[in-house]
């Protein structure tokens, strides 16, 4: 009887064994790791909005506190997204004439809100509360990122279970003083304004604050 | 060699293997199922368990469109035939590891003609009952963030210390075992088919298949070596594999469930549920393609006394249950098992001891364990038995809990039916694809076994 394979099989099935691990392997890393790309956190990626509201020139350049805006992050779960009309303390007196603001202006005629993308979504399933992590001395920066020097909202975080657990298992790392919260460019330091180590800062403010952050699943699960 | 009528020796078992068999009669007989004109009852019966398969389709759908709410589990009886038929199909599974592992380290000769189907039987039973957990969390394609450990973004593992997480570990490594161990023992009949065949496409399958197996002495001694070594890893598993998944009710503190005795008593009960399969199973097939040759009076014998012997550790289980209720003073052991004896669950419960206690001892008489009808109508009470212990385990216990203010009884729904009959459709309609393309008996060991009778004969006559 004739052959039924050529001489190469031989070499073609023992090929294939490294090429199934190869491809397999790869394969499960991609995979394992869709959920860290930038692709799918929109780490960085600056969002296109109805207006382009920059924060870079309304808090570096015209000096806004965050809670001008964001008025419920001290008292709610949510930040507050601001109403037209807090546009419209200013914008009615300034820049009234600018194209790139008709939307707001529309807006405030026909009272139809205007429809900002929202940058930081969190899962429907997840419940998290702004006030308490305020209160408890976690910096708008920490998880926002320098907001400050933003011309336009992007993620400097991913979201990602793992980056809340991150600080809910060492809080120290991250927990600066209270009236340091809305500061952007806040850097360890003491009372008379040294240099310390976030370490020696963070432990202490965990004792001083009683911060316990719990890591059950019906804390941020419910 | 002549061959005068033997004088049966009484110290002498009754031969594994009819007479007048040679290496070409077995070949032809074994290698003809499958290369032999389609029959027309293989298509009737693939037609059968084709549609009992639709079942398990349609039922499998509904379920995913759904939720599990069209089942009838719900609290206070949260695990519901999910459970029942996951531990039913696995226990089905172990008579095919015991054959194929633990006969071969005890070199039972028996073993040979029946641990290829048994070893199919496990594979497909495995698969069936690998279904039930995965649809039972309602979204199978999440399911392995529940099930697997790996490095994830949520930065959390699942709970080690259960033994629900012990279950993927001890069901996924049997699978693979059993799947390797199988595939292996089929690589040298897959080369006798690639030879036989005529057609040049089954040629090239079955030489695929194969994997270039010419059956020299040194691939004949890596195979052997192979063999052993996968036994051994087998083995084990025949012990473990239920045992955990009865750690699964047994770390709870279900009264019923925490007790000491449930590992020994799972696994003897699978070893039983087994046996009972193969038979199912077996009967038939040696049947329809008359293979009495090879699936002796022996064998039935044999796996009759396997069934009795299990059945009365079974059966010392039961007992025990009935006696750690009274011995533990537990008010609460005391209750399930008196709700469960004589409560609404009593007509399950003692139809449950007809199946798996009273009728099986018939097999005491050795004219039941030649019969094939005989043996057949036992196994499928034992098939039956078996499924009604798993469910008065699941359902007696938890139907009336610590609170009698949540007290309910269990009523399950066309699907939960559906969804088993469905998968009793995958499992025949596998073992029947299986029969026809693959050799349903091992050919190779089997003329191993004529080379051992001739070598014995020639010996027999040197004595003479």
């Amino acid at each position: 009887m004739a052959q039924l394979f050529p001489r190469g099989s031989n070499a073609f099935a023992r090929i294939s064994i490294v090429v199934v691990l190869v491809v397999v392997g790869t394969g499960l890393t991609i995979l394992l790791n869709t959920n860290r790309l930038h692709y799918t956190t929109d780490v960085q990626v600056a969002k296109k909005q109805p207006v382009p509201f920059s924060h870079k020139h309304h808090v570096t350049g015209v000096g806004l506190d965050c809670r001008y805006c964001h008025t419920s992050v001290e008292e709610s779960s949510f930040a507050n997204i601001p109403p037209v009309e807090t546009c419209m303390t200013c914008h009615s007196q300034i820049w009234t004439e600018s194209p790139l603001l008709e939307p707001i202006r529309e807006s405030y005629r026909t009272g139809n809100p205007i429809e900002w993308v929202r940058v930081h979504d969190l899962p429907d399933f997840v419940y998290f509360n702004h006030s308490i992590h305020v209160h408890k001395g976690i910096g708008c920066q920490t998880c926002h990122g320098q907001v400050d020097q933003m011309p336009l909202m992007w993620k400097v975080n991913t979201l990602n279970m793992e980056w809340c657990l991150e600080c809910h298992r060492e809080p120290e790392k991250y927990v600066r003083p209270r009236e340091e919260v809305f500061n952007m460019a806040w850097k360890p330091m003491d009372e008379r304004g040294h240099a310390v180590s976030q370490a020696l800062l963070g432990a202490q403010l965990i004792q001083d604050y009683d911060i316990n952050p719990s890591t059950d699943c019906s804390t941020c699960h419910r | 060699m002549g061959s005068p009528a033997p004088i049966k020796d009484p110290t002498m078992p009754a031969p594994v293997l009819g007479p007048g068999q040679t290496y070409t009669t077995v070949t032809q007989k074994l290698s003809a199922i499958i290369t032999s004109r389609t029959p027309l009852g293989w298509i009737a019966a693939m037609l059968i368990a084709g549609a009992i398969l639709q079942l398990l389709m349609l039922s499998a759908t509904w379920l995913l469109i759904k939720g599990t709410g069209i089942w009838g589990l719900n609290i206070p009886v949260g695990w519901g035939w999910a459970i029942i038929n996951f531990v039913w199909w696995i226990g089905i599974g172990h008579a095919g590891t015991l054959i194929s592992a633990i006969l071969l380290l005890m070199r039972q000769q028996w073993r040979n003609s029946i641990n290829r189907f048994a070893e199919a039987m496990t594979i497909f039973a495995v698969m069936c009952a690998g279904m039930f957990p995965l649809l039972h969390t309602g979204r199978p394609w999440v399911a392995a963030y529940w099930l697997l450990p790996y490095p994830n973004t949520m930065s959390v593992w699942p709970q080690f210390r259960s033994p629900l997480i012990w279950d993927v570990f001890a069901v996924g490594t049997y699978f693979t075992v059993s799947l390797i161990f199988w595939y292996l023992g089929l690589i040298p009949d897959f080369a006798t088919l690639r030879d036989k065949a005529k057609h040049k496409i089954s040629q090239i399958i079955y030489g695929v298949l194969s994997m270039g197996w010419r059956g020299s002495a040194k691939h004949w001694f890596n195979y052997e070596m192979a063999a052993l070594l996968l036994a051994g890893v087998s083995t084990p598993l025949v012990l473990s594999v239920h045992s955990i998944v009865s750690l699964d009710f047994s770390v709870g503190l279900i009264p019923g469930w925490h007790a000491t005795i449930f590992p020994p008593y799972f696994v003897a009960g699978a070893v039983y549920a087994g046996f009972a399969m193969v038979l199912t199973l077996g009967l038939p097939i040696r049947y329809f393609y008359g293979l009495h040759d090879y699936i002796t009076d022996r064998h039935l014998n044999n796996m009759g006394k396997v069934m009795l012997a299990t059945g009365l550790i079974v059966a010392y289980g039961y007992a025990m249950e009935q006696f750690f209720a009274w011995y533990s003073a537990s008010p609460y052991e005391g209750y399930m098992m008196q709700n469960r004896t004589f409560g609404p669950y009593s007509g399950t419960y003692w139809s449950l001891i007809l199946c798996n206690v009273a009728i099986p001892q018939l097999l005491w008489i050795k004219q039941v364990r030649l019969s094939p009808s005989g043996l057949f109508i036992i196994s499928m009470f034992i098939n039956v038995g078996m499924w009604l212990e798993r469910f008065i385990i699941v359902v007696t216990s938890l139907h009336r809990d610590f609170m009698p203010s949540s007290w309910d009884m269990y009523h399950s729904t066309p699907w939960d039916w559906g969804l088993y009959a469905g998968t009793i459709g995958f499992f025949l309609f596998m073992m029947i694809l299986f029969i026809r393309v693959m050799p349903v008996i091992n050919i190779f060991e089997i003329r191993q076994l004529v080379a051992n009778k001739s070598k014995h004969a020639e010996t027999a006559s040197a004595d003479d």
